[in-house]
């Protein structure tokens, strides 16, 4: 099965790309435009029918590889 | 004093490292990263460059290759483990030091020369150090540390900083800091201060004539307070 994980700065985490593409979008008239935070994302496909272990396997790998805890928090789909 | 340099598939200082050290007296021996073993040494040298193309985060690959599993046993047996540069991201993606190395503040690559002061001198690698002030090479992209609070209270307290960027004269003002690091940290050490990461490159620092020879004096006095 295909499992989908979204890593992404923690809050309070400085991210000066998100700030960049903010400020770009600002400038082309996007003037809505609060704050943009980027992340990274992952669709994994595991060889496991079972939904709950194919996700308890993506968790271990979110904590051991995908994710930066220090910085990071990730989201699976 | 026998050195091992690791080779990972994208290392681009490897050499460099290979020719200060023996410049200096070390015997160095070249480790490729698929290798489970390391050769018996003294000092293991995660050398800079891009592992692994900064592929995820970098030094995240690296972080998780072979060989990496000898040199976490090396370093918690207290063996003496520099990272340079990439090699320093290496460190903090093993867990070996807190924290982790963020793009830099204004998003730009540095390469330049800049200067660091030595904050401890009761480890290995600088007791006794001739100079306090170094001028050494910095060139990367992520080089803004960054730890929580706590860790960073952690690391105050057991004197962890090993570099901070600074002036001439040694002030470590925010303004003298090239990539946003917290604390101006160009150095850190683990809690033994057995393992220092370093986004500085003193293996450019090796010839007065080319660059400048500070890297020249880390490097003597590692070799000199080990024997």
């Amino acid at each position: 099965m295909k499992v989908k994980v979204i890593v992404t700065l923690k809050n309070g985490v400085l991210d000066p790309q998100g700030k960049a593409i903010q400020q770009t979008l600002n400038g082309m008239g996007f003037v809505d435009v609060k704050d943009v935070r980027q992340g990274k994302y992952f669709d994994i496909e595991v060889n496991e029918t079972d939904e709950n272990k194919a996700k308890f396997k993506i968790d271990e790998m979110c904590k051991k590889l995908l994710a930066n805890l220090v910085i990071e928090d990730y989201k699976i789909l | 004093m026998k050195s091992s340099v690791i080779i990972f598939p994208g290392s681009n200082c490897d050499r460099d490292m290979d020719v200060a050290l023996k410049k200096h007296g070390y015997k160095n021996k070249m480790v490729w990263h698929d290798d489970i073993d390391l050769p018996k040494c003294d000092l293991v040298v995660l050398p800079g460059g891009f592992s692994y193309g900064d592929y995820l985060r970098c030094g995240s690959i690296a972080g998780k290759s072979k060989i990496i599993k000898s040199v976490i046993e090396f370093a918690n047996s207290g063996g003496l483990v520099l990272g340079i540069c990439n090699g320093f991201q290496i460190l903090t993606e093993t867990g070996l030091l807190p924290g982790v190395l963020q793009q830099n503040k204004y998003l730009n690559f540095i390469c330049k020369n800049v200067h660091v002061k030595v904050n401890n001198k009761e480890n290995s690698y600088f007791k006794n150090i001739k100079k306090e002030i170094l001028e050494l090479h910095i060139a990367h992209n992520e080089g803004n540390y960054f730890c929580t609070k706590d860790e960073l209270e952690v690391i105050k307290n057991n004197n962890q900083i090993a570099l901070t960027y600074c002036n001439t004269e040694g002030s470590d003002e925010e303004e003298f800091n090239p990539n946003g690091a917290l604390n101006n940290i160009a150095g850190l050490f683990n809690k033994n201060k057995n393992v220092l990461g370093m986004m500085p490159h003193p293996e450019r620092m090796i010839d007065k004539y080319l660059s400048g020879n500070d890297g020249s004096i880390f490097f003597e006095n590692l070799i000199k307070n080990y024997i």
